[in-house]
């Protein structure tokens, strides 16, 4: 992965003086509450319902074995030992103390991490599919451009104010989209054209938050070395004519709207048209140099399925299932992806210890040359791990609490920090995913059903993703109390959806009989090969709602 | 008379920004250079030529596209932050600079806090009327709070990724 160097160690050095300068002058009553606000939102602290929050940037996804143990440490002497794994592949801690931040930041940038620009109206962390480089059917590795956009974006001083935050994720796979690029405020899939050359599909406008919109495509095709110039004729035309009235009217997805796509993409060429030949245009040989960072490592020679694997599997039916369930395909033959799931019932889904990081740093190194990623699911991917240890692997993870073998089913659930923890949220959502696990406890059940996306949000800034969920759960309060909104259909996929509201709320002790309701209209009117997706888009809404309020 | 912040220093600031007229109401010029409604100037262009004590001023959502043959003349160019966390001046700044090759005084005027300062230096801007209850004396400090920069801007050609292939 990308390793700093000079430039950017004193660039990162100087950002973490110059916040220290900044709460220096807060606490002493120089800067005011409301011009303090984007100096450490921009510098990932929030000022939550309990306490500080502190969002940790993880540049799409990647962490070194040293950065996971030095995010355990910092667990330990600032919060109280434990971190949660966002569903934007960042890191949160619950627990900071706000005089404390510039010397977690300091802490932070001695292993090559910050908390940059993960919050506030700039431009976030750039997000990927967290197979990016080890899967067979991608284009190219989209790990370099995202390096080279997050190197563009920072302290990017035009984009610094914008009218509302802004999500840049890349996709390369042909097959799947882990990356959710269409409901991105930009969304970039790596794409060839006939000539063979690589370049970018450009969707804008995508999002999710309280008006969700599967982003349209303005550009089918720009060339790589054009990426930066055209991402910034895109921000200055959002930049100088996205709305600033209305917080809720903000976002660049309704700029878009109110345009119309084809109207917007002309505005971003003729910006472009001015731009493109500025020295801001990549060159082969910048791209080659942050590629030199991702090479393959040193695999081995190795055949696929050995014998010992096929063995292991036929005499433990467990390993097997966690191996069916959380072991993808990769790239090289002997090699596989394993994910670490972090969605043990009674745990808040993403939620990891002081210990279990300093365990997964240790299980990198032990398994997959040092590196991890983190995933918008809120799991952990180790994406090099030889097939004749997985079996070693599975035996000392299952004690750590990492092998629930549930990943891609109803019980592996994206949820949000919900009203336990956030100032924003309207409902709690961790005890309603723990209730929906509970009740799905039958793993061979689970397994019978399949791929199933369930995403759980406390409020409608949606960062559980509700409205992608395959079954979407949204908190709502009406008159001071908590309750429910289900949707049905939404996929976060190549042929992404946003889900239909199913109808009247429920209250949360509710929540169980009624997830286990729509999954029984599922098992009744499924044939054999079809997902819930599928038959939800085969049949409509209709038979879910008549069961549910019958 | 206010303080104004240049590269060089901190001067007195001897310009009077001029609000737009009400309807119906005549422009009146203060004694002393002058920084007009850019709007306002613009139909009375001919009227001002050549003088060196008129500078005009574009709020945030103007577009100086309108502008970009007519300015090259002018001694001072202001742009208004109405509050600091429009963002729409930088853009505005670049544009006079690096499109339309402007190349005299630029100043930000309005809700100028200290730690926008070096952003809005990278724009373009070479002069700023910091708010009058900040403390001036840190301004140098934080114009220069980073010794590099990873893109290219009004203050630098070449991106990092250039500057570091060679």
């Amino acid at each position: 992965m990308y390793v700093y160097d000079e430039y950017d160690r004193q660039i990162l050095n100087e950002r973490v003086a110059q916040f220290r300068h900044q709460t220096d002058r807060a606490m002493a009553g120089e800067l005011a509450e409301d011009e303090f606000l984007p100096l450490r939102l921009q510098n990932g602290l929030y000022i939550q319902r309990v306490a500080p929050m502190l969002r940790i940037a993880v540049p799409y996804g990647m962490l070194r074995a040293k950065q996971l143990r030095r995010l355990a440490r910092i667990t330990r002497d600032y919060d109280k030992g434990y971190a949660h794994f966002t569903t934007r592949q960042n890191v949160q801690l619950n627990w900071p103390a706000v005089e404390d931040v510039p010397d977690i930041l300091a802490e932070l940038a001695e292993v090559e991490m910050h908390a940059n620009q993960t919050s506030g109206n700039c431009i976030r962390n750039t997000t990927t599919d967290q197979f990016a480089g080890v899967q067979s059917d991608e284009e190219l590795d989209p790990r370099p451009y995202c390096e080279l956009i997050r190197q563009w974006s920072t302290y990017h001083p035009e984009f610094a104010f914008l009218p509302r935050k802004f999500k840049v994720a890349v996709n390369a796979s042909e097959n799947h989209d882990r990356a959710a690029v269409q409901v991105h405020d930009i969304g970039l899939e790596i794409v060839r054209n006939d000539a063979g050359d690589i370049g970018f599909r450009v969707y804008v406008g995508g999002g999710l938050g309280r008006t969700p919109v599967v982003g349209p495509v303005i550009r089918e095709f720009l060339p790589e070395l054009d990426l930066l110039t055209y991402l910034e004729a895109i921000l200055r035309v959002y930049n100088r004519y996205g709305r600033r009235d209305n917080k809720f009217k903000a976002r660049i997805k309704i700029l878009v709207k109110a345009m119309t796509p084809e109207v917007f993409a002309e505005k971003v060429e003729e910006e472009w048209a001015h731009i493109k030949d500025t020295p801001t245009r990549l060159t082969p040989e910048a791209i080659e140099r942050v590629k030199t960072f991702f090479t393959e490592p040193d695999y081995a020679a190795l055949d696929d399925n050995p014998d010992a694997l096929v063995a292991q599997r036929a005499e433990s039916k467990a390993f097997d299932a966690w191996v069916k369930r959380n072991v993808d395909a990769h790239k090289k033959p002997g090699y596989s992806i394993v994910t670490l799931t972090l969605k043990k019932t009674g745990v808040p889904p993403g939620d990891v210890t002081d210990r279990q990081l300093e365990q997964i740093a240790d299980l990198a190194e032990q398994y997959s040359f040092g590196e991890v990623r983190v995933t918008h699911q809120q799991n952990v991917v180790l994406a090099d791990v030889r097939q004749d240890q997985l079996f070693e692997l599975w035996q000392a993870i299952r004690p750590m609490g990492f092998a629930t073998a549930n990943l891609g089913t109803l019980t592996d659930i994206i949820c949000c920090p919900g009203g336990d923890y956030c100032a924003l949220a309207n409902a709690k959502s961790i005890p309603v995913a723990e209730a929906i696990q509970r009740r799905f406890d039958d793993m061979d059940y689970v397994y019978d059903l399949g791929d199933i996306d369930l995403n759980i949000s406390g409020c409608m800034n949606a960062c559980g993703h509700h409205h992608v969920g395959n079954i979407g759960v949204l908190g709502v309060d009406k008159k001071g109390e908590e309750f429910y909104q289900i949707s049905l259909g939404g996929s976060s996929q190549r042929d992404a959806s946003l889900g239909k509201i199913l109808g009247p709320s429920f209250a949360r002790e509710e929540m169980p009989e009624v997830i286990e309701k729509i999954i029984n209209v599922y098992v009744d009117k499924r044939t054999e090969e079809e997902t819930f997706l599928d038959t939800y888009r085969r049949i409509g809404i209709d038979p879910f709602k008549e069961r549910v309020y019958a | 008379m206010p303080d104004l912040i240049r590269h060089d220093g901190i001067h007195n600031d001897e310009w009077t920004l001029v609000s737009a007229p009400e309807e119906g109401q005549e422009l009146i010029l203060p004694d002393g250079p002058a920084l007009l409604p850019a709007a306002v100037w613009k139909e009375n262009r001919n009227h001002y030529a050549g003088r060196n004590d008129i500078g005009i001023w574009f709020d945030s959502h103007e577009e100086p596209e309108h502008y970009s043959d007519l300015i090259g003349d002018l001694p001072v160019i202001a742009v208004n932050f109405p509050k600091f966390t429009d963002g729409r001046g930088y853009s505005i700044a670049r544009l006079l600079r690096e499109r339309y090759g402007y190349t005299g005084e630029l100043r930000a005027v309005g809700d100028v806090l200290l730690d926008q300062l070096f952003y809005m230096k990278r724009c373009g801007f070479n002069a700023y009327a910091l708010r009058a209850d900040k403390d001036i004396n840190q301004a140098e400090h934080c114009l220069n709070v980073f010794s590099n920069t990873y893109q290219a801007a009004a203050d630098i050609e070449e991106p990092l990724f250039r500057r570091r292939a060679s």
